[in-house]
């Protein structure tokens, strides 16, 4: 197997200016397949942008960038075929029922519509909501929601799933079901790449990057990064490094 | 003492949906009280309804003596509210918001501003720029500038920190405590159960029903059950095999840890123990730990879970 068999995301010296603000800043990291990464960092620190970059959004200033195998330069449309992604403000449309977000999202995904009934029926199977199939999201929890909008991302087996703040806002016990869900993806072997804002929920990566005022300025497991700082707990790893950026104000 | 907030027995609908069902509690003057509960639970409809921007279906709320129906003018004039949405003139400057929020409560900023000093202080380099384009930290403090420039008696943040990062969390939440010296009332929301703590009382709220009003202290010490605090070095397979295990009255991740309630501790800490040690795991590590308001949370939502 070559190294980039191995790492399904590779970034080198990612650059992105906007005029003379530099949002990310030679950002140097790579992920490996099947691994859930935790993308962390204060507000405004520049990790939507590099987010946006990796999913094939936005070209970046610079820097040579591979997301499954693809460059974000000149294959974005392969990219997007090949991620999925969801976040806590955008996931599912909210009026149209359960079925048509499958089907639409399946659609968009390029999957035939034999294999969009065999995903759905598997999905509300295993969230036990085979009677929701017609009502419409904006009627169901929360909890259901977030769950379902995971699904959907993850229907046409992508090689990455990035998931932005997903649980934000989510119960605690539905939050933790949610993380089921995530160990279940990456043990079928895709790539978690996801933000949040609970600290706990770092502890559940299996590597943590956090960014500062555009740079990344630490890489490791959750284990070593708290050896690292001399920490107990990723909150307190978190903390010290955040307070540093002077761009939120801090 | 008068309370500052007495709601009684609010119910509020919509269609079929019970978003308040029964709602009853008082919040004391100078208090900083929090609703702590997911998305959904119900908070942004009490506050809608304490701050008089909707009436409940049935029971009252009064607010500083004031009834939030009959008296809804006279409410407006003393509470300061900053709703869960970024809610400012996105393209109105920093200091043009400011200063538009002072005159319609018929102020100014320098006759108040000792109040906003402090947070007002760290975006004031900013002041000529335009609300919609502050990062959310900014944006968070301009608004709740805002919500203090009239000098309200009571202050309703509604979800004032969720989506932003920890730092700027702990710096808000310190704010807070400022204007609480200051006599303000303070009735906040979060999805973050970390931030009762910070409270002087909580009142968890769950599918509109309080689960439990008191302090966090007093939360976490009505814990029924012994928590325990389990790792080892297979993380993955160890929440099934303490699921597994008799006697087991809920487990789940929490942090680097499972967390896994108990009826009594002294036999189990050891019966666990070698019961993990016999399914394989190694460098196992089975502590008692104090349960967080998150453990209470989850103990009062659901007794039987056991995800």
């Amino acid at each position: 197997m070559t190294i980039s068999d191995q790492h399904i995301i590779e970034a080198e010296n990612l650059v992105k200016k906007f005029g003379s603000f530099v949002a990310n800043d030679h950002l140097n990291f790579f992920v490996r397949k099947g691994e859930i990464f935790g993308f962390l960092g204060a507000n405004g620190a520049g990790k939507t942008t590099a987010i946006k970059i990796l999913c094939g959004l936005w070209e970046p200033t610079s820097g040579h960038i591979k997301v499954a195998g693809f460059d974000v330069y000149k294959e974005t449309e392969k990219i997007k075929r090949n991620i999925g992604y969801m976040s806590q403000k955008f996931s599912l449309y909210d009026d149209l029922t359960v079925g048509e977000n499958f089907t639409f999202f399946g659609g968009i995904y390029g999957l035939r519509n034999k294999v969009i009934r065999e995903r759905m029926a598997f999905f509300l199977k295993k969230l036990g909501i085979e009677n929701n199939k017609d009502t419409v999201i904006q009627s169901l929890p929360l909890g259901w929601k977030q769950k379902l909008a995971f699904s959907i991302a993850v229907m046409h087996n992508p090689a990455i799933v990035f998931l932005d703040e997903p649980t934000s806002g989510v119960d605690p016990v539905t939050r933790r079901q949610f993380w089921d869900m995530i160990y279940e993806a990456a043990h079928e072997g895709i790539t978690v790449f996801l933000t949040t804002h609970y600290m706990d929920e770092a502890e559940y990566c299996e590597r943590v990057s956090i960014m500062v005022d555009g740079r990344i300025e630490a890489l490791d497991t959750p284990g070593a990064l708290k050896k690292q700082f001399e920490c107990d707990s990723m909150e307190e790893v978190f903390v010290k490094l955040a307070r540093k950026g002077v761009r939120n104000g801090h | 003492m008068v309370p500052s907030v007495k709601i009684s027995g609010i119910v509020k609908k919509y269609q079929a949906v019970t978003a308040l069902d029964h709602i009853s509690l008082s919040v004391e003057k100078g208090e900083i009280f929090g609703f702590i509960g997911p998305d959904g639970a119900g908070k942004t409809t009490l506050f809608r309804i304490l701050t008089t921007l909707l009436m409940p279906d049935t029971g009252n709320a009064i607010v500083e003596g004031y009834d939030t129906v009959k008296d809804y003018k006279k409410i407006r004039k003393i509470v300061g509210y900053m709703p869960g949405r970024f809610s400012l003139y996105q393209d109105l400057s920093v200091e043009e918001n400011l200063n538009f929020f002072a005159s319609i409560f018929k102020t100014s900023v320098k006759e108040n501003y000792h109040l906003i000093k402090d947070i007002y202080r760290q975006i004031e380099p900013f002041k000529t720029r335009p609300a919609g384009k502050l990062s959310g930290g900014m944006k968070q403090k301009l608004a709740l500038s805002c919500a203090l420039i009239h000098k309200p008696v009571v202050l309703f943040l509604d979800e004032p920190t969720t989506g932003v990062d920890a730092v700027s969390r702990k710096e808000f939440w310190d704010m807070l405590g400022n204007l609480k010296h200051e006599g303000i009332t303070i009735l906040v929301s979060t999805p973050y159960m970390d931030e009762a703590s910070r409270c002087d009382r909580v009142a968890l709220i769950q599918e509109g029903k309080i689960l439990s009003v008191d302090t966090p202290g007093g939360i976490v010490s009505s814990y029924e059950n012994s928590l325990l605090a389990v790792k080892s070095g297979n993380m993955y397979g160890l929440l099934f095999d303490v699921l597994d295990y008799p006697g087991i009255i809920r487990a789940y991740r929490s942090g680097e840890y499972i967390h896994a309630a108990v009826k009594e501790n002294a036999k189990m800490h050891e019966g666990i123990r070698s019961f993990l040690a016999d399914r394989g795991h190694e460098q196992l590590v089975v502590k008692t730990i104090i349960p967080s308001v998150e453990d209470s949370f989850m103990a009062l939502m659901n007794p039987l879970m056991t995800t």
